[in-house]
């Protein structure tokens, strides 16, 4: 758990986010065309900087608690509680990324990034703040370039961005790479640990991947289908160069993170 | 045959190829104006009807090019434009919104669709009784009429446009704070402007049609009444002088709109 940041890290720019905590108390959730409830009883606090990943199978209510904690679904019962503060609706200071990018194809890849910072009112400052974010994303030069010449990866770089831009003290990841190929999904989800970490962003991702989950996060939290409770939570005991699928460390990590999975859906 | 002769037709072909469109246009043209020709020369040989011989194109293009250089022509137009004008931004001004509201809310939908229908197969020219009965000025009946013609195809193309807009678009903005207003400016209305312009293309030719039997009513202004007037007085190469300019305007502020909807698509696949 990153607790510390070191000064100079958090006087850069785009290193503003951070320090916020994230509480979940009580939560359940029923969808009104659904039969019982797809959450249930859900409790758990995500550290300020930690990255966690929700880790279920479709039906698990993981992607209803991201949606809970993002404000875009109000739940039936419990609250959440971001840096203190009650989430009531959607907010700057936590923003979802999808998993497809859905960029404004009428717009540049500039003006996509900066559309949380319109929202928001900022002009002062925000072409700045634009740059800075796509220089983060590797996207610095396709600034005043159509949405529609990129590449899936660069698009779905463009939509990090745009989730960046903000500052947000939590970014939420709702399956964001499972449309790109191999090699792209595994450049971004190295590069995205590393700028959460950079930035102290507080991160949950939503995977049925295990070993996305172990690429990416610090701890790793099961959901149980059906039940919509939490069935399992560890922490991921991984150095950062360690976390690749070429070291052993990994793929013991990976085993061991696999088991409890099988094993949660057998009992 | 040589090899030679081949080679420089096969160097030509290119080149003509870049003006095909062009030729087929004038060819076109020149098809048209032939058989204008054709039944010049039948009115003229036929005694029962010689009298309106000058529908014929030479008759009718010289007077249009007196007309032309006297101004008539555009002080006939001026006011066909005007009115055509306002009745289309009223058209606009309330079907734009309805077409959104109608797109976004189900429950609107479902109540408008049946009467919405229902109207929109009415003549505009039907209304013609009540727009002299509720207007004051025979302007403002004219006016109304073509609204009543052009806001049916700017509602229902902003509505169809509007439905089909990418939910995950509207969620990204929510997800990032956007209010309302956000919702409107930066996501729907940029979304379905080339629909809103189709609309607008199809009611202008709607309300172009409606505008000169519109202007038979009792204004001594515009097209319709030009060609009215042409008749009572019996000059017919002014009558169909007039025609040509009805037709040529009508394919100019086309040909504008749809240069208005090339510029403001912004989906790449369908170019």
């Amino acid at each position: 758990m990153q607790h510390d940041h070191p000064s100079a890290e958090r006087a850069q720019p785009v290193a503003k986010s951070g320090d916020a905590d994230v509480r979940i108390a009580g939560v359940a959730h029923t969808y009104a065309v659904v039969d019982g409830p797809v959450l249930s009883g859900i409790d758990l606090t995500i550290a300020p900087g930690s990255v966690v990943a929700l880790i279920g199978r479709s039906g698990s209510g993981k992607s209803t608690l991201l949606h809970i904690i993002a404000g875009l679904i109000r739940p039936t019962d419990g609250a959440v509680r971001i840096g203190g503060q009650a989430v009531q609706g959607p907010s700057p200071r936590w923003v979802m990324m999808f998993q497809a990018p859905s960029l404004f194809p009428w717009m540049s890849v500039a003006q996509n990034a900066g559309l949380g910072l319109r929202y928001a009112g900022q002009k002062d400052g925000a072409a700045e703040r634009v740059a800075d974010v796509l220089d983060l994303v590797d996207l610095a030069s396709f600034a005043d370039r159509n949405v529609q010449d990129l590449s899936g990866g660069q698009q779905q770089r463009v939509a990090l961005a745009r989730s960046l831009a903000p500052s947000p003290d939590v970014l939420l990841l709702d399956e964001p790479f499972s449309a790109l190929d191999m090699f792209t999904r595994q450049s971004m989800q190295t590069d995205v640990r590393a700028i959460a970490k950079r930035l102290g962003l507080t991160m949950i991702l939503v995977t049925h991947d295990v070993s996305e989950a172990v690429l990416m996060a610090d701890r790793a939290v099961f959901l149980k289908s059906g039940a919509g409770v939490i069935a399992g939570d560890t922490d991921i005991n991984l150095d950062d160069r360690a976390r690749n699928a070429d070291d052993p460390t990994f793929d013991a990590e990976l085993a061991r993170l696999n088991e409890i999975y099988t094993g949660l859906q057998t009992a | 045959m040589t090899a030679s002769a081949d080679l420089s037709g096969a160097r030509v072909l290119p080149a003509l190829g870049r003006y095909r469109g062009l030729m087929n246009a004038v060819i076109g043209m020149s098809l048209l104006v032939f058989l204008w020709w054709l039944g010049g020369r039948a009115v003229a040989n036929n005694p029962d009807m010689f009298a309106f011989a000058s529908f014929a194109p030479g008759p009718t293009l010289s007077r249009l090019w007196v007309m032309i250089t006297s101004g008539e022509v555009w002080d006939m137009t001026l006011p066909s434009l005007y009115r055509v004008g306002l009745g289309m931004l009223i058209a606009a001004v309330i079907g734009v919104p309805m077409g959104i509201l109608i797109g976004r809310v189900a429950q609107l939908r479902e109540i408008t669709n049946i009467p919405f229908q229902f109207l929109r197969m009415i003549s505009p020219l039907s209304w013609m009784p009540i727009a002299v009965m509720a207007f004051d000025t025979w302007d403002g009946a004219i006016i109304f009429l073509i609204a009543v013609a052009a806001i049916w195809p700017i509602l229902f193309a902003t509505a169809a446009g509007v439905r089909r807009i990418d939910a995950a678009w509207i969620k990204v903005a929510r997800n990032l704070g956007a209010n309302p207003w956000h919702m409107l400016t930066t996501v729907i209305l940029p979304a379905v402007a080339t629909d809103i312009l189709t609309g607008i293309r199809l009611a202008l030719g709607v309300a172009w049609v409606v505008l000169v039997p519109a202007e038979y009513l009792g204004v001594t202004s515009g097209l319709g009444y030009a060609i009215n007037d042409a008749r009572d007085t019996l000059e017919y190469d002014r009558l169909s002088a007039t025609v040509v300019v009805i037709g040529v305007i009508g394919f100019a502020l086309d040909t504008l709109c749809q240069k208005a909807i090339g510029r403001l698509n912004w989906n790449r696949t369908s170019e």
